[in-house]
């Protein structure tokens, strides 16, 4: 497979990967002696230069992010992390923190050094106690070290930095209402402007990124921005996590330049699951549209994807066979989004109500062909009308099924209830009577 | 409201919890993971201590409490099970897993065996998807489940030999000592447990095997 990297993922194998002492041996913490050398304003430019961009969904060039941090302002500024993975299909950052959480604080004191901020947060999911643990043991043996607290390797700078785990709200990935979160409240977005670089966390400026955007900066100032531009794609440079599961013989982790195509991921996976074909797939998570076998040879890149009329999102690539009903998938994403609705904005908080109820009436056989279209006008009456973007990837999966799958939901009405076996679409189908 | 059902032990931890902000409000969500760690669930007085610590109203740690999932308004099991029922893992074989151990328990969502050992909730997707079907129990990983496999940690648990983590320590703790970690107090178990598992080096193990390192 000449179309693989391994940066984020190199020593993940190791048994000590996630000690200090074993990031150490294999250079850890050698990016941040170079970058501390450097001055605040030239280790922003070389994010830039690299064309890094966040990998936690919405694809924002990082080093620009960084950029519009006001300097000489007088006031705190700060760096949260966005450790909430929860985006359904999402399982990159979890393995990263298990395997490596040096390389989240090893990015994170360069990232703070750039923008000039003392404080820094993780706001960590709440939901995985073991990666807590790691993350936690990680930062108190930085401090040991003197690699957080006072005046860093010597370089006059300080920075402090707290962990804070979340207690199950899928809406606190949303970077506002993260930030509500952090500050002991319920976590509901903000209305933006303004936005977290002019009035974030305490109304202080505040960069939010997330944590395999941060991992990824360590490289980038070790091996350079040549180095990185030399993978990836024209707009879409360097390495990324893909994270492949479902029906597929070898679900997991592949590390890879943007740009990749899922036929290339599933020959690393080992293909679809004996005997059975793809049917729909996502892209970047439940949020992104659904391709089908139509799309196998997109280039997996923020362009690719848009292109193709969905978002490479979170690259959590969430495979199906011809087994999986999409009206059953697609209503418990939609019961799934209602439940996280965090209530603020009406047409979310009343909308992903009515889309369970009119899905789970379709699934059961009941209702008419008009419904389909009515689900279509609820979707618009809900997708852009909210704060956040929680209420356009619920429609999400929604309008992409039906434009692709509509006779599927027709099936429904007409044999009275779901026509398909959701025994043989498990992976112990054998096993159950 | 005194202060008398808190020990002072417990008291100077919660007063290190709000230390580690530069805003004492920011200290409601760990402090509530604490009260946990003392209860097993939020209770009432737990509550009213918060709003007196950090100055604020009972309604307004009230508000934050009822926002999330992980704080519970009454007791858990000793060992609390979740479900992954999001889509990937519903089809892959939660729902029938989650249908198997609410027999099995006795109860619905959110609910506890007769002897109190354990509770079950079904959960959203807990970013393991590569692991599917998931099980979480007190919050640590048990991947790769059948319907025999999670009915076996029932059986087990309840005679107060749950099986290890498959992704965590070597030995389940309970969901007292794991909402204290939660609360951001180590219990020293981080080295225990594998770096990743063997969907984690998915890519990385193909990519060494075929000699392009």
């Amino acid at each position: 497979m000449s179309k693989l990297v391994s940066v984020l993922t190199s020593n993940w194998e190791k048994s000590d990967s996630f000690t200090i002492s074993g990031y150490q041996r294999d250079g850890g913490y050698k990016a941040l002696e170079k970058a501390l050398k450097m001055k605040p304003d030239e280790v922003i430019q070389l994010v830039k230069d690299s064309g890094l961009r966040g990998r936690g969904g919405a694809g924002f060039p990082t080093g620009n992010k960084w950029g519009f941090i006001p300097q000489g302002d007088n006031k705190e500024h700060y760096l949260v992390v966005n450790a909430d993975e929860s985006e359904p299909g999402t399982c990159k950052d979890t393995p990263l923190l298990m395997a490596n959480p040096h390389v989240l604080i090893e990015g994170i004191i360069i990232a703070s050094y750039a923008i000039r901020a003392n404080h820094a947060f993780i706001y960590i999911r709440g939901e995985i106690v073991h990666v807590v643990r790691r993350v936690q043991q990680a930062i108190e043996d930085a401090y040991k070290t003197k690699l957080l607290g006072k005046n860093i390797l010597g370089s006059g700078f300080d920075l402090e930095l707290t962990l804070h785990a979340g207690a199950g709200a899928y809406i606190c990935g949303e970077e506002t209402a993260l930030l509500d979160s952090l500050e002991g409240f319920r976590g509901q977005p903000r209305l933006r402007p303004p936005f977290p670089a002019i009035a974030g966390l305490y109304a202080k400026p505040t960069v939010v990124n997330n944590v395999e955007s941060i991992a990824s900066v360590p490289a980038i100032i070790d091996n350079g921005v040549a180095w990185f531009t030399s993978m990836g794609t024209e707009k879409s440079k360097g390495f990324t996590l893909y994270s492949l599961s479902g029906h597929v013989k070898n679900p997991g982790q592949i590390e890879a330049p943007l740009g990749i195509t899922l036929r290339e991921l599933l020959e690393i996976a080992g293909g679809i699951r004996a005997g059975h074909k793809l049917k729909f797939w996502t892209p970047g998570g439940s949020s992104t549209p659904i391709f089908t076998d139509q799309h196998l040879d997109i280039p997996l890149d923020y362009e690719g994807v848009a292109a193709a009329g969905s978002m490479l999102g979170t690259k959590a690539l969430q495979i199906f066979d011809e087994t999986t009903c999409i009206v059953r998938a697609v209503l418990r994403w939609t019961e799934f989004y209602k439940h996280e609705s965090c209530g603020k904005c009406t047409p979310c908080r009343e909308g992903t109500w009515w889309l369970v109820q009119a899905l789970a009436d379709l699934e059961a056989g009941r209702g008419s062909e008009a419904d389909l279209d009515k689900l279509l006008d609820l979707c618009d009456n809900i997708a852009g009308r909210s704060f956040c973007a929680l209420a356009d990837g619920a429609a999400a999966p929604i309008i992409s099924s039906l434009k692709y799958f509509r006779a599927e939901y027709l099936q429904h009405l007409q044999n009275g209830g779901c026509p398909f076996d959701p025994v043989a679409a498990t992976l112990f189908q054998g096993s159950l009577t | 409201m005194s202060s008398a059902n808190f020990t002072s032990e417990q008291i100077t931890k919660m007063d290190q919890i709000i230390a580690r902000y530069p805003r004492s409000r920011s200290a409601v969500m760990p402090l509530l993971h604490y009260v946990q760690s003392i209860f097993g669930y939020v209770t009432d007085e737990g509550i009213e201590f918060i709003g007196k610590k950090l100055d604020l109203a009972t309604a307004e740690v009230n508000a934050v409490a009822s926002f999330y999932t992980q704080y519970k308004r009454k007791p858990v099991g000793e060992y609390h099970i979740g479900i992954c029922t999001n889509t990937l893992c519903a089809v892959m074989g939660g729902d029938a897993i989650y249908s198997a151990l609410k027999d099995q328990i006795g109860s619905e969502h959110d609910g506890v065996s007769a002897d109190g050992k354990v509770s079950l909730e079904h959960i959203e997707c807990n970013a393991a998807c590569d692991y599917a079907p998931v099980m979480m129990v007190n919050w640590e990983f048990y991947d790769n489940q059948t319907v025999e496999s999670a009915k076996e940690f029932v059986e087990k648990a309840r005679t107060g030999n749950p099986p290890a983590p498959t992704r965590g320590p070597k030995k389940l703790r309970t969901w007292k000592e794991n909402s204290e970690v939660l609360a951001g107090f180590s219990d020293g178990l981080a080295n225990e447990g594998i770096s990743a598992g063997k969907a984690s080096l998915l890519g990385l193990s193909k990519m060494k095997n075929s000699g392009n390192n």
